[in-house]
């Protein structure tokens, strides 16, 4: 796995090169959103918002899929984790989410069987070696994921495996991208979009954003040079009155997209209504399997119907997903709400925009 | 939600663990040797200074590249009374055993806890042996404990670091976490991982007899350098900066990091030290780490500071500076 390329984009000459270009030419103060919590991370990482000139403000966005993932969502998995000879699986510190009376972490301590896992095709061979079990994929993420989800579920149809199913809590970009538009409170004066999910999805609904509001974007990579560069580009699109979708992350993406990935979700996918914590119930913004795959729908073996859900008062993980607070506003942040004890998504998921602040000292 | 059961958190090495020992373990078991949450305790009898360390070893899988639980179990408590200064003399080792264990598997855990006690020069001079039925183990659980001798004129420990010191790192971080979360989820790199577990008493015997004075020694085990850093500024009530590009991180290291999202900085090592020394003793006991073989890629990584006392600050590539906090919970494998 050959990743020397990496020291390029962490380049101290050019990443000194490209703030001094960002302080030269931008004059206008400036709200920039980062979508995705890989880029908040990897700006607090590297100290990005410091070496920014002041005016330039970089918001966080609803771009981490743990924290996105609704409380009654939450619920359910851990009334699955309470089926007897349920084995869940999953990536992520969604794990650790408390949702309203509990977590898969505290289901786990008292005897639950919950695995973090690195691949869904390491829940497949969980559920191949362990027939006498039911796994369970929590299937969470965006676009990034939900393709591999899909090809393990093909896979379990063609070795017919029965004791193997998905719950999917997987959500798509572009309807929550509009939702945030249309949220008039959220003022705004450009968008880094994520590389990753670009690299399946296309750049089709950032052009729409640009179109609709008027707003440009720039897809970004996610190293200090990649994020630096992007920054610039919006800076220069700006000043120059200009609102496009340009392409930082050539080396990843193409503006297409990945069109087998999308088949391959196509296939097995089709959008539902979903709720997001912080946006509330968006339009076609979630996926769930085909009726054809109804055999590995979690829902269709267990009954995961549960109360509405309680998050906690005062949590301000809502306004904070949509740009509108930030975590020192939360008066839950750091004075009860830490990483280790966690109240609301935003300071569990290691890409959480509380988390980021409390880890990095934001 | 604060749990009523014990977590995986509890053993991470992080803010958990030491929550853990602070309000459970030190009231009850109240003293000044336990009070100074060292490697080691360093007791007091006549004629000389005792260290005294012990360690439980847990690890899956029990072989990995570079070496096993075994190596483990006899290094890692070795190198705890290195923190201390001390030369290490004897170990104890108490196996519990799961049925089933295949009795192969023990030999080759014993001749390598018997290679890495000769190198370290201690002996294993007692021990016990539990099985308990299967499943109610997993394969085996090694515990140790060390006893070793502190020099006279010998002051090292967590509550040393001072203003103006240098830190030092005895090579690349990382190294042992990396290989064993990689065997566990069988990723492949060009060049192959391998684990830094080693003896350090050698190498910081060596440190010893340069002359030089040496602040504080100690090996960034679960927790990675993120948390020992934090663990001496606290000690100590200094500040420490640390330089990004000062950090010998391997490549596969960071590639393997990169590809399961997780930072080098809070990874455990084996085979690894950090010494906190006065500015003008840097080079010297830098030289003398060098010449040392597990102390090859030696570098200097920051420096001690009046300013924030008790935090540690990165000082990152590109110019920025961020608060390096100690590990909250256990790392886990992130989603995209």
């Amino acid at each position: 796995m050959p990743l020397k390329h990496l020291s390029e984009y962490r380049d101290k000459g050019l990443a000194r090169k490209l703030i001094e270009a960002i302080w030269k030419r931008s004059h206008k103060p400036l709200r920039l959103m980062e979508v995705c919590g890989t880029h908040t991370m990897a700006i607090f990482r590297y100290g990005i918002r410091q070496v920014l000139p002041p005016h330039i403000q970089l918001i966080s966005g609803p771009g981490c899929p743990v924290c996105v993932t609704a409380q009654e969502e939450i619920d359910r998995s851990v009334k699955l984790a309470g089926y007897p000879g349920v084995m869940i699986t999953t990536f992520g510190d969604l794990f650790r989410v408390p949702g309203s009376r509990s977590s898969l972490q505290a289901e786990r301590s008292e005897g639950a069987d919950v695995r973090p896992v690195y691949s869904t095709f390491d829940a497949l061979r969980l559920a191949e070696a362990h027939p006498e079990k039911e796994v369970v994929f929590l299937g969470i993420g965006f676009e990034t994921t939900a393709p591999t989800v899909a090809a393990a579920v093909l896979e379990a149809a063609r070795k017919g495996l029965d004791n193997f199913s998905v719950l999917s809590f997987h959500k798509r970009l572009p309807p929550a991208l509009e939702a945030l538009m249309e949220d008039g409170n959220l003022r705004l004066d450009g968008f880094l979009y994520p590389g990753h999910v670009t690299t399946v999805i296309g750049t089709a609904a950032y052009e729409k954003v640009a179109q609709t509001y008027g707003i440009p974007g720039v897809v970004s990579g996610f190293e200090p040079v990649d994020i630096l560069e992007s920054i610039f580009m919006l800076v220069e699109q700006i000043e120059q009155g200009r609102v496009q979708v340009e392409m930082q992350y050539r080396r990843g993406a193409d503006p297409q997209g990945n069109l087998k990935a999308q088949e391959l979700m196509d296939q097995v996918f089709r959008p539902m209504d979903a709720s997001w914590r912080g946006l509330g119930l968006i339009p076609e913004s979630g996926l769930c399997l085909r009726p054809e795959f109804k055999a590995f729908t979690a829902e269709e073996r267990f009954d995961l119907r549960v109360p509405p859900a309680q998050e906690h008062p005062g949590c301000a993980c809502g306004a904070i997903l949509r740009g509108i607070r930030t975590p020192p506003e939360c008066p839950l942040f750091r004075a009860v709400c830490r990483p280790d004890h966690p109240l609301g998504p935003c300071m569990v998921s290691s890409e959480g925009t509380c988390a980021a602040y409390y880890k990095y000292g934001g | 939600m604060v749990s009523d059961k014990i977590l995986l958190d509890h053993g991470s090495g992080g803010r958990v663990s030491h929550e853990l020992v602070e309000r459970l373990f030190l009231p009850r078991f109240q003293n000044p040797w336990l009070q100074d949450l060292n490697d080691s305790a360093v007791i007091t009898v006549e004629g000389g200074r005792l260290a005294f360390t012990t360690d439980s070893y847990v690890v899956d899988p029990l072989f990995f590249p570079g070496g096993d639980i075994g190596a483990l179990a006899v290094c890692g408590t070795v190198n705890d009374l290195a923190m201390l200064g001390a030369r290490p003399f004897y170990l104890s080792v108490a196996f519990i055993l799961e049925e089933g264990l295949p009795l192969k598997d023990l030999e080759r855990i014993v001749a390598s806890m018997a290679k890495a006690a000769a190198e370290a020069g201690v002996h294993i001079v007692t021990g016990d042996t539990k099985v308990v039925p299967q499943g109610a183990g997993d394969k085996i659980f090694i515990n140790t404990a060390g006893i070793g001798v502190v020099p006279e004129g010998i002051r090292i420990g967590g509550r040393e670091a001072k203003s103006g010191d240098t830190v030092l790192v005895s090579g690349t971080l990382g190294d042992h976490g990396l290989t064993i979360l990689s065997q566990r989820e069988g990723l492949a790199f060009e060049s192959p991982l391998k684990s830094d577990v080693a003896p350090l008493s050698g190498l910081v015997q060596e440190m010893l007899a340069c002359g030089a004075e040496i602040h504080v020694l100690r090996d960034p085990t679960r927790g990675g350098l993120a948390t020992t850093l934090n663990e001496i500024a606290r000690q100590s009530g200094v500040g420490i900066e640390i330089w990004e590009e000062a950090l010998p991180v391997r490549d596969q290291v960071l590639a393997a990091s990169e590809t399961l999202g997780l930072d080098p900085l809070y990874i455990a090592n084996e085979g690894k030290l950090v010494a906190i020394v006065p500015k003008e003793e840097a080079e010297k006991v830098l030289t003398v780490m060098r010449k040392n073989k597990y102390g090859r890629e030696a570098a200097l990584i920051g420096e001690v500071t009046a300013d924030h006392p008790g935090q540690v600050v990165l000082k990152t590539l590109i110019g920025g500076s961020r608060l390096l906090d100690m590990l909250s919970g256990e790392q886990l494998p992130r989603i995209c």
